[in-house]
């Protein structure tokens, strides 16, 4: 961290919280970084020339005479094509035992995108899991979580979706991943050979807790380089961001604020929403995709975390264990893609809407043909085969390690849709019957 | 207000986020206007509350790299908006910025541009003549802005009685020349342009009278219009948790009102949204005008990643500019995308204030905030005897889905029509899914209202009304009965009930948003349609099982399915009319 020889050096703090120390200083800007005894922090607070500090990497061990330096700017990230491949921690320091990046030095967290220079999200990302792609389509430009609890496999299919995607960039922030999902992620982009196209800024669980705070920032300073000088299309991957509002709740709860609902700050919609809001699809090209994850508890979506994320995201995907066929699938019920309509049917074949519809339809028939079978009912021979349906359907298409083009998936359901049913029973359109209907020979 | 030659200045004494203390050298208003200099960027700021010397204002941007000290200057006026012809088609932030205008692909701190455009010429034509006596409001001439016209008013600040001295001839001017001079009670001459400021926290006020609302404002949508039909200038408010199509609906309410003008406030929501705005609006016809929608609306942008503070002034934008065209005689639909999001921007100030919080930490006085503001709404009597009015519908984004939060039961005592839309409905893809029952309108009440469909409508209108309710709850609790007690454990009667009530559901309540007929419907043809289903209700039919009745309501449903997407009297919706005859026929009891 650099320091300046005219820079003033305070020593005299007068107060200390887990989170924060304050001090007297003058001419010190909101927003500007200091280092405590070697430890970067952010000025929070300006009463007077009473400055309070958060410091990120906690406050154990500083002492009251402990050396505080103001560097006279906010937090900065070195943004350059050098970033490609490489790994960062939360301050954009490098931890894979390269070499310091060269380049513009940017503020980190900066200003929103005009809505009106933002051009209309219209480009499938296809991921070959037809849970997704059929029934949830992703586009470029969209910004949606995969709400899971924490014992579901989501950092495993969002490293499948990275791979997959054809992004040009792809940026993990990764925030409280153990140190072992940090390395599976490691091992598989160097696996894929995907390596150079990837980006990483990682807060394990051994790093302070407060540092996350300025994970996503980083990662998004970094995208919208790619994104708008490059005009690249970038893919971000924030894990887990119910993580980062919990660092938030702290930073919160030591400047004594009062909290709203889950103790979280009465600001968690608004930090969120600074965030996710950084998707954009340019009309040059450039585009910043994001996909969370959002931990759970027990599956409570009402939980504020979850809650003001779903209003901001577009879209959700929930992932669940199928105990029919033991595997994980994407659940078709709870999960949404608010930007699929502006490309399913238009960038995928025709039978795209109706097919995903029919398919979710019969899926419904199932599960209330359970319910009824598990209240004692009689089922009818039209639950009979809706549940014969639901189980290949989930095997077929819904299963995660399904990955298969989205045409074939398609082709796919007409078969399940033929092997069960009649065509007056699946309720599409007569035309795109009489054409995908597969013939009997 | 008083004009004093020197203007108050101070400084930067303290700053936590965007709220900014600052020790003053003179008087300051509550709610006034300053600016902030840092190095050289104006940072607009709004006062608070004022402590001694000691004022809070509220930052309209990132306070990032502000200092103690930093010059502060004070404007002597409120938030104020500007009025005048070239509002409509605009896209604005929540200060009144053209965002067209700015340059550069992300929002620069400080940079503001000119709502209205100064060297554009319109073609105005004189409406008051020389001797002519006029109020704040009164019309001096009009401008055809897009298609509609545009009063130029004697400025709302104006009080008391003014005689007109002259009035420019029909002719083209740009909104800075003067096109009118008036002499006040004192026999002062005042010019008049075109254009004037008004602060957006005060009520508009140029109207006789405000009766209570008694019209239907159609919208097309059969479960508002028909079910819980909101009043010309009435309120209401549409909760539901995430994912339930808040804003499929308000989309779908702003393309086909049947209003002069929609203003959208797009109020701490999602960017992409209004993108979809953006790009469908200059493309959508209105099927009323003929005309593009873009040229009846005006979208105030304040997105959720724009300044917290801004989005509390949008609002506030969106209903001054809604008032003043509501003083040109016009019928205005004002929509706000959430209502929640303004909420949480005064939480957040009131947290930082450190004010003693009410419930969910929200402030104390937010029922008096919310109430107030839609007090702003309704239908008026001009003082020239025309009449105006703002219709506003704010959706309402419940935390958890949960109703009873401190948002939804605020806006619940303050708002008219209330629209719930309900997670289950969403969940079996019955949109639009507001729920039948828990929803309401207070309008539907009115003496003037049920008179006026009596009139309009049908002379039993509101019988009828009743009555689809009526089945509606009878088929609710039946199925709650078959659920409980198995198919077979029924009557085959309790089976018929039920699916009486679902044809009302099918065919009245569920409307497809996408589908090109089927999204908007006429009063005539929701008139027709309610007596088709009455009809199905009112007639006998005969099944030997409960299964036989499933089977055959699916069809009767799938069939008038058809009448709903075929334009309303063409030659393929009498024929699919006639082959429901046939399939009714078949059951009918003799």
């Amino acid at each position: 961290m650099e320091t300046k020889a005219f820079q003033k050096i305070y020593t005299k703090i007068t107060q200390i919280t887990k989170a924060t120390c304050s001090l007297h200083a003058t001419d010190v800007g909101y927003d500007e970084i200091a280092v405590v005894n070697g430890r970067m922090a952010q000025v929070v607070k300006i009463i007077g020339d009473e400055i309070t500090l958060q410091v990120f990497g906690g406050t154990e061990g500083i002492p009251t005479n402990a050396e505080v330096i103001f560097l006279g700017r906010p937090a900065t990230l070195k943004v350059s094509e050098e970033l490609s491949g490489r790994f960062f921690n939360a301050y954009g320091d490098p931890i894979d035992g390269g070499p310091e990046i060269e380049g513009e030095e940017r503020q980190i967290g900066g200003p929103s995108v005009n809505p009106v220079r933002r051009k209309q999200p219209s480009e499938f990302i296809p991921t070959g899991i037809a849970g997704i792609d059929l029934n949830n389509a992703l586009v470029t430009g969209q910004k949606i979580p995969f709400f899971a609890d924490p014992d579901q496999p989501f950092n495993q299919v969002m490293s499948m979706v990275a791979l997959r995607a054809k992004a040009d960039k792809i940026i993990l922030g990764g925030m409280g991943l153990t140190n072992d999902d940090y390395l599976y992620y490691k091992n598989v982009f160097d696996n894929a050979g995907a390596l150079d196209r990837i980006i990483s800024f990682v807060n394990t669980t051994e790093d302070p807790p407060v540092e996350r705070l300025l994970v996503p920032d980083m990662a998004l300073t970094a995208a919208e380089y790619f994104a708008v000088d490059k005009k690249q299309k970038v893919l971000v991957l924030l894990t887990d961001m119910t993580l980062f509002a919990d660092a938030l709740s702290i930073v919160s709860n030591r400047m004594d604020q009062i909290p709203s609902k889950d103790s979280m700050p009465g600001s968690l919609y608004s930090d969120l929403a600074k965030i996710y809001e950084k998707a954009v699809q340019f009309p040059e090209g450039g585009s910043i995709t994001i996909i969370a994850v959002t931990t759970l508890s027990g599956g409570d979506i009402t939980h504020a975390i979850p809650d003001n994320t779903g209003y901001i995201t577009e879209g959700q995907l929930f992932l669940r264990k199928d105990t029919d066929i033991g595997k994980v699938i994407v659940d078709p019920f709870r999960s949404l893609s608010r930007l699929k309509q502006l490309v399913i049917g238009k960038k995928t074949r025709e039978d795209h809407p109706q097919v995903m519809n029919a398919a979710v339809r019969l899926y419904a028939d199932a599960a209330n043909a359970r319910t009824k079978l598990e209240n004692g009912f009689d089922l009818t021979d039209y639950d009979e085969r809706a549940l014969e349906f639901a189980k290949d359907y989930s095997e077929k298409l819904l299963a995660i390690d399904v990955n298969i083009e989205v045409d074939e998936m398609l082709s796919t359901a007409w078969n399940l849709f033929d092997k069960h049913f009649k065509p007056a029973e699946v309720g599409i359109k007569k035309d795109l019957v009489e054409k995908y209907w597969p013939k009997d020979n | 207000m008083e004009k004093t030659n020197k203007m108050t200045t101070g400084k930067v004494s303290g700053i936590i986020a965007n709220l900014v203390y600052v020790e003053v050298d003179g008087p300051v208003q509550q709610n006034e206007i300053c600016y902030i200099d840092l190095e050289g960027t104006k940072l607009m700021a709004e006062v608070i509350k004022v402590m001694g010397t000691k004022a809070y204002v509220q930052v309209f941007e990132s306070t990032r790299g502000l200092k103690m000290h930093n010059k502060v200057e004070f404007t002597g006026h409120l938030l104020e908006v500007t009025l005048g012809p070239g509002i409509l088609s605009k896209n604005y932030d929540g200060l009144q910025n053209d965002l067209d205008k700015m340059e550069g692909v992300f929002l620069q701190r400080g940079e503001q541009t000119n709502p209205l455009e100064d060297d554009k010429k319109w073609e105005f034509k004189p409406i008051a003549k020389e001797g002519d006596i006029l109020q704040a409001g009164g019309w001096l001439g009009e401008v055809t802005e897009n298609w509609m016209p545009h009063k130029i008013m004697v400025p709302f600040k104006f009080k008391g009685k003014y005689t007109v001295k002259s009035v420019a001839k029909e002719g083209k001017y740009t909104i800075k020349d003067v096109i009118a001079v008036v002499t006040d009670e004192e026999g002062k001459e005042i010019e008049l342009t075109m254009t004037q400021k008004w602060p957006v926290k005060l009520a508009i006020k140029a109207y006789k009278e405000k009766p209570r609302p008694f019209k239907l404002l159609e919208t097309g949508v059969r479960v508002i219009d028909t079910l819980n039909p909101i009043a010309e200038g009435g309120t209401g408010f549409i909760p539901g948790p995430f994912g339930t199509g808040k804003t499929v609906l308000q989309h779908a309410l702003s393309k086909q009102a049947e209003a002069d003008m929609i203003i959208m406030a797009a109020c701490g929501e999602r960017a992409n949204e209004v993108v979809e705005i953006f790009t469908e609006f200059p493309e959508l016809i209105d099927p009323r005008s003929g005309r593009k929608l873009m040229e009846r609306t005006t979208i105030i942008a304040n997105t959720s990643n724009m300044p917290v503070a801004a989005r509390e002034a949008s609002v506030y934008t969106a209903m001054t500019i809604a008032e003043y065209y509501r003083a040109m005689g016009l019928k205005v639909l004002l929509l706000a995308d959430s209502t929640s999001r303004w909420a949480q921007a005064l939480r957040e100030m009131s947290n930082r204030m450190e004010e003693l919080p009410g419930p969910d930490a929200f402030p104390m006085d937010l029922p008096a905030i919310i109430s107030s503001f839609y007090s702003r709404a309704g239908f008026v009597y001009l003082n020239n005897g025309n009449t105006g009015s703002i219709t506003f519908i704010g959706t309402v984004s419940p935390a958890g889905g949960n109703l009873k939060e401190p948002v939804t039961e605020s806006t619940k005592k303050a708002a008219r029509c209330f629209y719930a839309l309900s997670q289950q409905r969403a969940d079996s893809k019955r949109y639009p899914a507001i729920d039948p029952l828990d929803s309401y309108s207070k309008y539907a009440e009115y003496a003037e209202v049920e008179e006026y469909f009596r009139k309009k409508i049908d002379p039993e209108w509101p019988e009828k009304l009743s009555l689809l309710r009526n089945v509606l709850t009878r088929g609710r609790e039946v199925a709650e009965q078959i659920n409980i007690l198995g198919d077979d454990g029924v009557p085959v009667e309790y089976h018929v009930t039920f699916w009486k009530a679902e044809v009302i559901d099918f065919i009245i309540l569920q409307q497809d948003a996408f589908d090109e007929v089927d999204s908007s419907t006429s009063l005539e043809r929701q008139k027709y349609m309610v007596n088709k289903v009455l009809d199905i209700y009112h007639t006998k039919f005969s099944f030997e099982s409960f299964e036989e009745v499933a089977t055959y309501f699916k069809r009767v449903i799938n069939q008038m399915k058809q009448m709903n997407y075929s334009e309303f009297e063409s030659d393929k919706f009498k024929q699919n009319e006639k082959e429901l005859k046939t399939i009714i026929d078949e059951k009918k009891a003799e």
